[in-house]
């Protein structure tokens, strides 16, 4: 199914009931399909699972009477054994083994308030949280679900709302109320790490908030959006990168604007090069390139806007991994969780 | 015009507030709608009802019409595309209370409107130093939400909805 389609559409595949607050974020499990985790307002996380049999979704588990507040965010771990939360009550939780018998979890209590992100690097060796009181700590992962602090970097001089480690490298990324996005990286492997770049205004940076990061598969393209209504793509040359050269700078490569009418929240980038959106406006968007095949320039394009696809505002969007399904979770503050999929409608 | 009223133990920011005369409350003619399914769409004058009697945090007897925090021409609503804004007035340049007020309508209006309404809330342009910061804390919903979870500041919050 090529993506330039017409009859492309996000069909929705089925709505997910049970959280009693906004849905802040979701999650899929990174090494088994069918299996999402969602994170929200009424202070619980919840896994939901794809029956094989009958392909429906249900509720296999809630994590609750941890958190005390709002959980803002969530990610599994590469292996998907450990599943991090951060919350508004200050405490990044990691679960080992949840709704078992053998559960531990392990509260990583530093920020001086609410928690916005939590994030896991490529190997699973790192997780980086922020926060509002502007800092990013980076915490080693050590064995039996124990963390030791890394470095705590401080330069944003405002809320962070999201960490996101690189795909491939040990490079932080973070953006801010402060409305940049820092890039930040160690140049050996002492954990020293330092931010070697900001992308503001000065540079084609958003000029507001920056609520969400994404990068391609390659790692090579990242996209961010913002409360400024754009969606901004930027570039690196990433083999440079990879072969040692040291740090390689992100470039801007085109800002998507007049899309949407309120703040766009989140952004992720599919394996197959589709870009969804989820906004303020209650919408979920999609973009691609519709040069990808060529050596032209890319050129981005609206690929669909699916109006309504919520009550209220879409806070969280993010494709399944795996290569074939092109399902989409998103989660809501009409409280719900919604699948979709991706197909040539009949 | 009657002058503020003082407390005895705090210092008030804006001890002498100005209070503005009350506009009369427009009375809803009767509409001859016989159609008890048509649902009338939502006008500025119904949303100003819902916030004209809340109470100023610093003089509680005194609400934000009172004060001419806010007037009917503080809301812009259009049913059409579900949205409001409400721009309203500090008493004073430098007061530290616009936040206050500014959640304080998000809040009322969250609970009294349909949930189809997107609502924004600022500060009337040129009417605070911290105009841009203000307007900048009320545009975000994450910092809205953290701050509604704030037990002193919910406190004070209904003690300004209360009628």
């Amino acid at each position: 199914m090529k993506l330039m389609d017409k009859n492309l559409g996000l069909v929705e595949v089925q709505k997910l009931e049970g959280h009693t607050d906004r849905v802040w974020n979701v999650a899929w499990n990174p090494a088994a399909d069918g299996v999402l985790a969602s994170c929200s307002a009424d202070k619980t996380v919840r896994i939901w699972e794809q029956s094989s049999l009958t392909r429906s979704w249900t509720c296999k588990a809630v994590l609750e009477g941890t958190h005390t507040r709002t959980v803002k965010s969530l990610a599994w771990s590469p292996s998907a054994k450990l599943l991090a939360t951060a919350s508004f009550d200050g405490t990044t939780c990691v679960w080992e083994n949840f709704a078992t018998d053998s559960e531990s979890v392990s509260v990583l209590q530093v920020h001086e308030s609410e928690v916005k992100s939590v994030s896991w690097n490529a190997s699973g060796s790192l997780l980086a949280t922020c926060g509002r009181d502007k800092s990013v700590w980076i915490w080693e992962v050590l064995p039996e679900n124990e963390f030791d602090c890394a470095a705590v970097l401080t330069g944003h001089s405002e809320d962070v709302k999201m960490v996101l480690w690189h795909p491939t490298m040990d490079v932080l990324f973070s953006c801010s109320y402060d409305n940049t996005v820092k890039i930040w990286w160690s140049e050996d492997e002492y954990g020293d790490y330092n931010c070697v770049q900001t992308l503001g205004e000065s540079n084609n940076g958003h000029s507001s908030t920056v609520w969400s990061i994404s990068f391609n598969a390659a790692g090579d393209k990242m996209v961010t959006c913002s409360d400024d209504l754009t969606v901004k793509i930027w570039k690196t040359d990433i083999s440079r990168m990879q072969s040692g050269e040291g740090y390689v700078p992100w470039t801007h490569v085109c800002t998507l604007s007049g899309f949407h009418d309120r703040t766009i929240y989140s952004v992720h980038w599919s394996r197959d090069g589709v870009i969804a959106c989820g906004a303020g406006d209650d919408t979920i968007q999609l973009f691609v390139d519709s040069n990808s095949d060529s050596v032209d320039r890319p050129s981005y394009k609206l690929l669909l806007k699916k109006e309504k696809a919520h009550e209220k505002d879409v806070n969280s969007v993010q494709w399944a991994p795996d290569k074939e399904s092109r399902l989409l979770a998103s989660g809501s503050d009409d409280k719900m969780v919604k699948i979709w999929k991706l197909a040539s409608e009949p | 015009m009657r002058s503020g009223e003082k407390k005895m133990d705090s210092v008030l920011i804006n001890e002498n507030p100005i209070i503005y005369p009350k506009r009369p409350r427009r009375v809803r003619t009767d509409q001859s709608n016989t159609d008890e399914f048509s649902v009338d769409p939502i006008d500025q004058l119904e949303i100003f009802d819902r916030i004209r009697d809340i109470r100023d945090p610093e003089h509680p007897k005194l609400s934000l019409e009172d004060l001419n925090i806010l007037t009917e021409e503080s809301v812009e609503v259009d049913d059409d595309k579900s949205y409001v804004r409400i721009t309203f007035t500090p008493t004073l340049p430098h007061c530290h209370l616009p936040t206050p007020i500014g959640l304080c309508l998000l809040a009322k209006l969250a609970q009294s409107l349909p949930a189809r309404f997107k609502v924004d809330v600022r500060v009337a342009p040129g009417s605070h130093d911290k105009e841009k910061t203000v307007n900048k804390q009320l545009g975000d919903k994450e910092r809205v939400a953290a701050g509604l979870e704030n037990p002193d500041l919910v406190a004070l919050l209904n003690k300004m909805m209360q009628v």
